[in-house]
């Protein structure tokens, strides 16, 4: 088996998924709870945040946990949104967000009379950040760009956005970070940062639990009503297993990428360079202004869905755009946002690597996908 | 632009004689414990001056934890180049570059601690002004009020371009005085108290009475939590927490209700004066400011304060609520003394406590009980936690977990 889905979600590490059995056998109290049950849960979370918070480069209060990174992207744009409605309704995307944070934004457009400006990429899937200055108003409230695309792994330039944000100090800037965080070092203060998202799965944590930055000083209106917890923001009783699996996957991924980070650089880079000679393949991702363990690329006149399944047989998973999108089997929005035609958007392949991928193996799926296309090629025919 | 350096200058020690290089190796020393998780900084000393080399260490971060530390009276962000006009022309353009906004005023102070440097310091002012005015856009010389002061220092191992003064706390370093021990309740005043008392370079042991099952978990994870706080400024401490409940308990029970507090007060400061023995500390030191509480009035401070002859030191005496909660902002432990949980100086609060109790009747009241056992037991139990490795003070049982 060769996994190459990373993007979508991660395999949690054995000694995360050991802390969140034992956290739910032994830290199972409510942590608002007066008794000591409650308060070992809430000094076991405490001790979480702080180490979250150290690990980001913010303070404990700075962090609100989240059900995963689509609350974190929804309460960020929504709770700004509905926050500062009184002084402004312009919110500015990137064309190539993932769609929990577009979908946030059109809702907000669509039922509650937000104007929204979506900003074009160029080829390379990049924000432009002088082009995203002409588009401020008066009115603007929000700016949200993603920091590392899903589906092509471009990175934004989020510290020029972050420092021209600087000279307009009633825009909040969101960045959503799930794709980045742990991989690409990401200085939260000194990009100027207001808002940032995380999700622990994809750094070998659990699904069910995400994480927001709230730099001091920001207010959000909260999404959810009721005790309060999470300094306001996210009412519901914590997810302290989660927290705390949370907590430990993001400090070992950033021991394992500071640590090996650059040889998954170096495998992508050959990765890259050996589909460029492949027959019938067109790269998506480029070289600079890219995460180290995303490639994406097209094999136009194949559906990006039968490639998948082929390759499957050989007990290889990737994936076509971005894995929350693939059911609805529509092309790619991001290729499409870069200039792609329809026939490559449609017939895009993700590979997303791992530090811990298999490198040995990564020839076997070479000689599978290359057999694939001709196989595929000649039935077209 | 990345700075290489950060220029530390004393406060109050440049001013000690014979013992100066005791001041400067402890603050140097403190600086170090403080800045112990960025393992690539390097230290180097002399007479009136610290350097940290930073190499690559975030300076964002470091300069936002030495605003904390006594000792300093001020450090700046410093770039070095050699001591060769273009190389230092260079870096002083790119220094000024990565700070001003248009309109900005600028000026040039260069000093030559080598005098062999065949440049004058005139002359080398009006050669980096000259240098920066052709090189940059809207920015003037201001001499006397400028946005940007640059203060060049041609040394003979170097030149150093440093901008961005900014103030340390000033005081002592921390140790330097001596050891005290600090009565640290959870509330407001006492870690205000610390901090003021180690900026006078005394080094503190906290002590908290703790009460279960009148008082919480919650409560002592507060303490913890303060101490972790003030710890940011001293370097270091420990914490002793004394089983209180027994004793609280006899209180209630043998001493009149409105002299409960006076008796309270008095057990506490025998038992801190204990642990002060046992520890080899010097004085001991309180929250307390005069006529805040009805603990707080003379007579009250003149009856608790007969159990000892240790100094007592009160720097708060003087000080309004409103003075003490501005300080607590300043110093980070507001936020954590507010949290709302009940502390053993609050549980048993009688209804009308004697504002002026008398001393002899607190003795005559107390003499019923054997206080002398029960409060060597309070001391011989009490746990100490050692925040001198802050991982410490962190429940190490949790670690596997996280």
């Amino acid at each position: 088996m060769l996994y190459l889905d990373n993007s979508a979600t991660t395999k949690p590490y054995p000694e995360v998924l050991a802390s969140y059995i034992q956290v739910t056998n032994d830290f199972f109290g409510n942590p608002s709870s007066l008794h000591k049950m409650g308060s070992m849960a809430e000094n076991l979370m405490r001790q979480a945040r702080k180490q979250t918070a150290n690990l980001l480069g913010a303070e404990e209060d700075e962090i609100v946990f989240t059900s995963g990174g689509t609350e974190a992207n929804n309460l960020a744009i929504k709770g700004t949104a509905f926050m500062k409605m009184h002084r402004g309704k312009h919110i500015i995307v990137s064309a190539v967000e993932h769609p929990s944070v577009m979908e946030a934004c059109l809702q907000l457009e669509k039922d509650f009379g937000f104007d929204l400006t979506i900003l074009a990429v160029n080829e390379e899937g990049r924000v432009s950040p002088s082009q995203l200055e002409n588009e401020i108003r008066e009115d603007t409230i929000l700016v949200s760009v993603m920091h590392v695309n899903n589906e092509v792994g471009t990175i934004q330039p989020i510290e020029e956005i972050g420092a021209l944000l600087e000279e307009y100090p009633n825009i909040s800037f969101h960045t959503d970070h799930v794709q980045g965080a742990a991989k690409i070092p990401l200085d939260l203060k000194g990009a100027g940062i207001d808002l940032c998202s995380l999700s622990a799965h994809k750094f070998h944590g659990l699904k069910g639990t995400g994480i927001l930055y709230v730099r001091k000083g920001i207010r959000l209106t909260p999404l959810l009503s009721g005790g309060e917890q999470e300094n306001h923001y996210r009412s519901g009783t914590e997810n302290v297993p989660g927290i705390a699996a949370a907590a430990k996957a993001l400090r070992m991924a950033k021991e394992d990428y500071a640590r090996l980070g650059k040889a998954l650089e170096e495998t992508k880079m050959q990765v890259m360079k050996r589909l460029s000679t492949m027959e019938g393949v067109v790269l998506n991702t480029t070289k600079g202004h890219s995460a180290p363990h995303i490639i994406h690329f097209s094999v136009p006149g194949i559906k990006s869905e039968v490639l998948v399944h082929r390759l499957e047989e050989s007990g290889i998973y990737v994936s076509t755009t971005s894995a929350c999108s693939s059911k609805k089997s529509l092309p790619s929005k991001t290729l499409l946002a870069m200039g792609k035609s329809k026939e490559e958007a449609e017939s895009g392949i993700r590979i997303s690597l791992d530090i811990h991928t298999d490198r040995s193996q990564l020839e076997t799926m070479f000689t599978a996908l290359e057999q694939a296309i001709k196989h595929i090629m000649k039935m077209k025919r | 632009m990345r700075f290489e350096h950060i220029l530390v200058r004393f406060g109050e020690i440049s001013t000690k004689g014979k013992n100066r290089s005791k001041f400067v190796e402890r603050l140097r020393r403190n600086i170090k414990e403080v800045l112990k998780d960025f393992p690539a900084i390097r230290f180097q000393s002399n007479r009136d001056r610290i350097y940290i080399q930073l190499n690559g260490e975030p300076h964002q971060e470091i300069s936002k934890r030495l605003t904390g530390i006594f000792g300093i009276h001020s450090f700046s962000l410093a770039a070095k180049c050699e001591s060769d006009v273009e190389e230092i022309k260079k870096t002083a353009l790119e220094a000024i570059n990565s700070v001003y906004q248009p309109g900005d005023t600028f000026k040039i102070s260069a000093r030559r601690a080598d005098k062999t440097f065949a440049v004058p310091s005139d002359e080398m002012n009006g050669i980096l002004g000259g240098h920066i005015l052709s090189n940059t856009e809207e920015l003037t010389v201001n001499v006397r009020k400028p946005d940007h002061e640059i203060k060049v220092e041609v040394r003979t191992e170097g030149t150093y371009i440093m901008f961005q003064d900014t103030f340390g706390p000033g005081g002592l370093p921390a140790g330097i005085s001596g050891k005290a021990m600090l009565m640290l309740s959870g509330g407001l005043d006492s870690p205000v108290a610390a901090y003021m008392t180690m900026k006078k370079g005394v080094e503190l042991e906290a002590v908290h009475f703790f009460s279960p099952p009148y008082t919480s978990e919650r409560a002592k994870q507060k303490v913890i939590d303060l101490v972790e706080q003030l710890s940011n400024y001293g370097g270091k401490m420990k914490l002793h927490i004394v089983p209180f409940t027994a004793i609280q308990e006899q209180i209630q029970q043998q001493v009149p209700e409105n002299y409960t507090m006076t008796s309270t007060r008095r057990m506490m400061l025998r038992i801190t004066d204990q642990l002060r023995i046992k520890n080899g500390g010097l004085a001991i030191v309180t929250g307390e400011s005069l006529g805040q509480v009805a603990s707080q009035t003379l007579e009250s401070l003149f009856a608790i304060n007969d159990v000892t002859a240790t100094p007592v030191i009160r720097p708060l005496v003087s000080f309004d609520k409103p003075e003490i909660i501005k300080i607590a902002k300043e110093i980070g432990t507001h936020d954590i003394s507010i949290r709302p949980y009940e502390d053993c100086c609050t549980i048993f609060t009688p209804a009308a406590p004697k504002t002026r109790p008398k001393l002899d009747k607190a003795n005559r009241y107390e003499s019923f009980v054997d206080f002398d056992s029960l409060t060597q037991e309070a001391v011989d139990h009490t746990v100490t936690i050692d925040f001198t490795d802050k991982k410490d003070a962190a429940d190490k049982s949790l670690d596997s977990l996280l």
